[in-house]
């Protein structure tokens, strides 16, 4: 099947050398990390994790957020999603790569990566958030492939998928809510010390994750003679209307516990991030604006006249999701840094080089979405023709 | 010549390394009644024991001058690089510049209101705010850095040292993110060009990972004291808190004494008597 990715036409092979150059520099500018060390990056003794974590933390999101095609389509019988369910998770198996390769280049010994698997150490939460990305990108591998293989060969696809299908639903749940977990389980992180944590990421993902999907519906549909289907793309979005009132209201609830409270462990961080902390306020117009973008998008999508406005909706499903980026990427990473447990304030903006490492890894999340979308679009080409 | 000092100096501190890692797994076969003959050599009749090695650190006797001999002899002995120093260019020729938040720091004062946040207090006795806090790793009984650790790279030992291996650590940083009291500290790059003059005593760290206070380990093994409590003329003072005979348990008996952030509940084996 993968030699359907070798024939293509100009414009294809333009995106896949943009793709390939944008890697190469992010390669050469991850080998000078990888020799130096990580005093390239912006990060710092107070703020220790920054732009790689923040966007592997996001993107896990975006993977778990397959699951919303995944759920109607398998459990529900929800036949509109039938011509999409394989884009959720092919969009997660490209997602999850991403992961796998922000962790990595965050390691100051990337080397010694298996001590991980060397030393399991069943108390440490990075222990079961290796376990279940790897578990879920495994089975969407394996589902992805047999499904659309099935359905080129015109056959059922083989009885043992639908157990891995309902299997991977929990999964998608449980990479997020591990994640999750690294953070809320922490004593002295007052901004991500509560209960909501992992609710308020699988909320920001199932916004995120389909809104990112309906935008590639978009792209399909101008790219391709596949047309994923307007009732679905429509399905979508109400998915992501909810998922981001719920992102909107579970944050208003942290707002309103923290500042009604009035715990100064707890407040800082959000004093910090909304409105500047001790003169400091690099983060605020982040903040905000990734606030407004979800609102406004949100308020896009759930007025039925403007929702069905074919031009309206991948705008608003882009604020949603760059929304989303802003408030759990860096929002959440270095929020929760910023200020110390001492109190003090280091700020943190990522660095040029670290900035073209991340497109470096983007790019290779795209080279694979790219493949594989090319095999699943032309695969319902042939079989719809 | 370059070449020869730097191998030279790499032999040095592989051994340094060897003797450092072997140690906790000695002591502990040499406890072990049935210990083999290897572990019975390396046994040390002087060395120092506890059932749970705790600190206190009288506040009012320190002083900046003592503060700052206390920093400098833990730092130089356990050849924690120091950003400030000029860098030899001859021997470090393609040294970039420093950015100062990635410092490194073991033992370090702090303002009253930094080291306790949470008691900070607007009434508080004028004195405290000049006072130094010397802080440090507060080797909890519950440490969260130990639960986080995804290699057991940072282990807490049966006396109550919260240790690490510097050879296994990954470098995620999951440690620094859990440690509440700001403990830890991350070589975001090759440390050699910022240490003055390596000490052959104890091993140098490699760019990539996390490091922080051992409550010096390999001396208490030798049956000395910890280098903070030999430079801070009285003011710190080092024993098991589960003896009821030990110095330290008779200060905390006669005095009243605050411990960091004791409401999360990682019970700090450093206390400060103020």
């Amino acid at each position: 099947m993968l030699e359907i990715a070798t024939k293509g036409t100009k414009n294809y092979w333009l995106w896949i050398a943009f793709l390939l150059i944008v890697i190469g520099a992010g390669t050469v500018a991850y080998l000078d990390q990888f020799f130096n060390g990580l005093m390239i990056t912006g990060m710092s003794r107070d703020v220790s994790w920054g732009f790689y974590i923040a966007n592997f933390t996001f993107l896990v999101g975006v993977a778990a957020g397959g699951v919303m095609v995944v759920i109607p389509y398998y459990l529900h019988d929800y036949e509109k999603f039938h011509r999409i369910t394989i884009l959720g998770e092919f969009l997660a198996v490209a997602s999850l790569v991403m992961c796998l390769l922000f962790i990595i280049v965050d390691l100051g010994q990337p080397v010694r990566m298996l001590n991980v698997l060397l030393y399991p150490s069943p108390k440490s939460m990075l222990f079961y958030d290796m376990l279940v990305l790897n578990g879920y990108l495994f089975l969407n591998i394996v589902i992805g492939w047999k499904v659309l293989e099935a359905e080129r060969n015109q056959v059922k696809p083989p009885a043992w998928t639908k157990p891995l299908i309902y299997l991977s639903i929990p999964f998608a749940i449980g990479i997020h809510t591990v994640t999750a977990y690294l953070y809320c389980g922490l004593p002295g992180r007052g901004y991500w010390l509560t209960a909501i944590l992992a609710p308020r990421f699988l909320a920001s993902a199932f916004a995120a994750g389909p809104a990112f999907l309906i935008i590639l519906c978009y792209i399909i549909r101008k790219f391709t003679k596949f047309d994923p289907g307007w009732e679905a793309m429509q399905t979508l979005s109400k998915i992501v209307c909810y998922a981001v009132i719920a992102n909107l209201f579970f944050f208003l609830c942290e707002v309103f516990v923290v500042y009604y409270s009035g715990i100064p462990g707890h407040q800082t961080h959000l004093q910090y991030l909304l409105f500047g902390y001790h003169g400091y306020n690099a983060l605020v117009p982040w903040m905000w604006s990734g606030f407004i973008l979800m609102a406004v998008g949100a308020v896009f999508l759930v007025i039925p006249k403007l929702r069905n406005n074919y031009i309206l909706l991948p705008v608003a499903c882009a604020m949603i999701f760059f929304g989303a980026w802003i408030d759990k990427g860096m929002g959440m990473i270095a929020g929760g840094f910023v200020p110390s447990p001492l109190h003090h304030v280091t700020e943190y903006m990522p660095t040029l080089q670290e900035i073209i490492i991340t497109l470096g890894v983007y790019a290779a999340g795209f080279l694979v979405l790219t493949i594989l979308y090319k095999l699943a679009t032309q695969v319902k080409e042939e079989v719809g023709g | 010549m370059m070449e020869k000092s730097r191998r030279s100096f790499l032999k040095v501190a592989g051994i340094a390394a060897i003797g450092l890692g072997a140690a906790p797994a000695m002591n502990f076969a040499a406890s072990d009644s049935q210990g083999s003959a290897a572990a019975v050599k390396a046994k040390n009749p002087d060395a120092l024991h506890a059932e749970r090695w705790g600190m206190v650190i009288l506040v009012k006797k320190i002083n900046d001058k003592i503060a700052k001999q206390i920093t400098h002899a833990c730092h130089t002995q356990h050849n924690v690089p120091d950003f400030t120093h000029e860098v030899d260019t001859q021997k470090f020729p393609d040294t970039r510049p420093v950015n100062h938040n990635q410092e490194i720091k073991w033992i370090w004062k702090e303002k009253f209101h930094y080291a306790f946040p949470d008691k900070e207090d607007e009434f508080l006795n004028e004195k405290f705010h000049h006072l130094p806090f010397m802080v440090l790793c507060n080797h909890c009984k519950n440490a969260p850095c130990v639960q986080a650790c995804p290699t057991r790279a940072t282990f807490s030992r049966e006396d109550g040292i919260v240790i690490m291996d510097y050879h296994r650590c990954i470098g995620c940083r999951f440690c620094m993110a859990a440690c509440p009291y700001g403990s830890r500290s991350f070589n975001f790059r090759d440390p050699q060009p910022f240490i003055a003059e390596t000490d052959p005593d104890f091993p140098t760290r490699s760019k990539g990972v996390v490091e922080k206070c051992n409550l010096c380990a390999e001396r208490l093994a030798k049956g000395e004291q910890p280098h903070c409590v030999e430079a801070a003329e009285g003011a710190i003072v080092v024993g098991d808190l589960e003896d009821p005979a030990s110095e330290i348990r008779k200060l905390l008996r006669e005095n009243y004494s605050i411990r960091r952030k004791q409401s999360l509940g990682t019970e700090p084996s450093v206390y400060y008597i103020v």
